[in-house]
């Protein structure tokens, strides 16, 4: 092996170096214990520790404060919607009614369909259910076929104002489930009718507000 | 002759004075149909010899005798009764025709118990002075479930002999109390509720007597085919292109048409039960409901609930479809709308409901003639369905206050109740049944 003459310098310098720390060692000087700048320099960290930890609950209750906030917006905001929810849901859920035998839309609840055409609109992906119903009078038979036909009726009215036709289900009841259960012209006034009912819970928009 | 007898014929010898002065008697011997309007033949059922199951079925026969509505029973003063046979001595078992005549009486029957522990039961034809028909009756005991069903056959035998008529004791009405499917025997005994898969509307018999369809309603309205026996079978329909409803079976149970409730409004499909296929839209009306099929008899033609001319009104077609008219004929504006329609089981008439001053009344149409006749007045009357006399509708009245199912005899306007309790619905009528094996 052939070492590179500044290798080779190197090398001696350090064994020149090694033979000077073989010496008689320097002897240490007592520690000078002073308590005083010991408690102040303990004084002086537990202050640091002690700001810093109020600085970090100030951070904390800030930072739950800011969120406490936020909660209560964004449950006060979910309560609203559930509100305008429920308050489309009531409002789209007004029922029409159909006189005897009958399954034209009556001038009284032209208003009422329209307030849906205005719902459905506002409320683009909105899916509706709507029901037919009878009386008991006729036969149970043809009762499910004039429920059929009312609750077509219905739908016909918001397909002509422009609601598409696959927003909208319908499905009869027949007699089966009147709203007052008695023989008398007054509750069967009541058991002709179409009820209408929006599907699923997502946010829904009053066009009113 | 013993004593008791003796006194009983000293009663009567003392009753029959005005009696036989009312009933006009025939004479020579009758063969056949004896039943003219107002004089029907008169029915004695003779006591006997006394026992648990004997009696039972003297009381069974005597009453599907008189609900069949052929003769006109006979029953003694102070419950007493005339006993033949089961006697060791001539006397004992001797056929006292003209006592029996004397009574008013065209033929008797009497219930005696054999040797091998069957029964006996004899029609004497009292006129004739002749036995017509003498029967072995095997009774399986009281819980035989076929008991009854077996009395009731002998009782059908006992009218065809009697009366040259179709009895309808051994029947069975399907029927629905508060979406509840249920079943009873003719004669209101043995009701009970069916398991289903669901509300029950519109149930129908299948022409086998055990097996029926009915729809489950409110909901998916889906039909469904059940058995007496183990109850429900399969789903006929999904439910999946509209509402399906008001099935019928055709005469020889391969077909099916039912209302289907859409889109489109209400229409009649046709449906191959065998194959399972073929479904076929028999009516296309885009703005009026067809509904409520009934096969005729001989299967070729269906009359149906439609509203092409406005209200609800009776009409016929082919069973492919084709020659769509009106049936029950109607004055535009004044008929009320007429509902579940149902053909006799002879093809003759055709009955259904129609609305008189707001109340449905039960009607008659003569099918060769279409003469309609109204067959009810008091509180609502609908959904009628015929036995298969064609002579009696089972319907649901609400004359007592809540609806029950009634029975009527179209000859003599005879009415009996069926149903109790709760709100009875769609009454359905079977054809006569045969034993179950």
């Amino acid at each position: 092996m052939r070492l590179s003459i500044p290798m080779t310098l190197g090398i001696a310098v350090v064994l020149s170096a090694g033979a000077c720390a073989s010496g008689p060692p320097p002897t240490p000087l007592a520690p000078v214990i002073n308590q005083d700048s010991i408690d102040a320099a303990a004084a002086m960290r537990d202050s640091i520790r002690m700001s810093e930890e109020a600085v970090r609950r100030e951070e904390q209750a800030r930072v739950e404060e800011r969120e406490r906030v936020v909660r209560q917006a964004e449950t006060e905001a979910a309560e609203a919607a559930m509100r305008e929810n429920e308050m489309v849901r009531e409002a789209f859920g007004s029922m029409i009614h159909f006189d005897f035998d009958r399954f034209d839309i009556k001038d009284e609840f032209v208003s009422g369909l329209e307030m849906k055409v205005m719902t459905m609109n506002a409320n683009p992906d909105m899916q509706i259910a709507i029901e037919g119903h009878a009386d008991e009078r006729g036969s149970d038979e043809y009762n499910i076929a004039l429920g059929n036909r009312r609750a077509l009726s219905a739908k016909a009215f918001l397909v002509d104002r422009g609601i598409a036709e696959d927003r909208i289900g319908t499905s009869t009841m027949g007699e089966s489930q009147p709203l007052v259960d008695e023989s008398n012209e007054a509750a069967w006034q009541q058991n002709r009718r179409a009820q209408f009912e929006i599907l699923g819970t997502e946010n829904l928009v009053d066009p009113q507000m | 002759m013993n004593r008791r007898l003796l006194l009983v014929c000293g009663m009567i010898t003392w009753w029959v004075g005005p009696l036989a002065a009312q009933v006009p008697v025939d004479q020579g011997v009758r063969i056949g149909i004896t039943y003219a309007p107002g004089t029907r033949p008169g029915m004695l059922v003779l006591g006997g010899t006394s026992g648990t199951v004997t009696d039972s079925v003297r009381t069974i026969l005597a009453r599907d005798l008189d609900f069949s509505d052929q003769f006109e029973m006979i029953y003694l003063p102070g419950g007493d009764s005339l006993t033949i046979g089961g006697g060791e001595s001539d006397a004992e078992n001797f056929v006292n025709y003209q006592l029996y005549s004397a009574l008013g009486a065209h033929y008797a029957v009497s219930v005696t118990e054999r040797q091998d522990s069957g029964l006996s039961v004899d029609l004497y034809d009292v006129r004739g002075e002749v036995l017509a028909l003498t029967a072995q009756l095997q009774l399986g005991g009281f819980d035989d479930p076929e008991f009854r069903q077996d009395v009731h056959r002998m009782s059908d035998e006992l009218v065809r002999v009697a009366a040259g008529a179709v009895g309808f004791a051994a029947t069975r009405l399907l029927w629905v109390r508060l979406g509840e499917l249920r079943v009873v025997d003719s004669d209101a005994h043995g009701d009970k509720g069916l398991a289903t898969a669901g509300k029950v509307y519109s149930p129908v018999w299948h022409p086998n007597g055990t097996n029926y369809a009915y729809i489950t309603f409110p909901g998916n309205s889906t039909i469904h085919l059940g058995a007496l026996d183990s109850g429900d079978l399969r789903t006929i329909t999904d439910g999946l292109d509209g509402q399906d409803f008001a099935p019928a079976f055709g005469p020889r149970g391969n077909m099916m048409v039912f209302s289907r409730a859409s889109g489109d409004g209400t229409d009649l499909y046709s449906y191959d039960l065998i194959d399972g296929c073929c479904l076929q839209r028999l009516t296309v009306g885009r703005f009026s409901d067809n509904l409520s099929p009934t096969f005729s008899p001989d299967g070729r033609r269906l009359a149906y609930v439609s509203t092409r001319s406005g209200l609800p009104q009776i009409y016929v077609m082919a069973t492919d479809g084709t020659g769509q008219e009106l049936f029950a004929p109607f004055d535009y504006g004044v008929t009320g709308g007429s509902y579940a329609p149902e053909w006799s089981p002879d093809g003759l008439n055709l009955a259904f409901h129609r609305d008189v001053a707001g109340s449905p009344q039960v009607f008659i149409m003569d099918v060769a003639t279409r003469t309609v006749r109204q067959l009810t007045s008091a509180g609502r009357n609908e959904d009628p369905t015929w036995a298969p006399d064609s002579r009696h509708l089972a319907f649901v009245s609400s004359r007592t206050g809540s609806s029950q199912i009634w029975v009527i005899d179209l000859d003599t306007g005879r009415t009996r109740q069926v149903t109790m309790g709760g709100r009875a619905k769609l009454p359905a009528w079977s054809r006569l049944l045969n034993r179950s094996e």
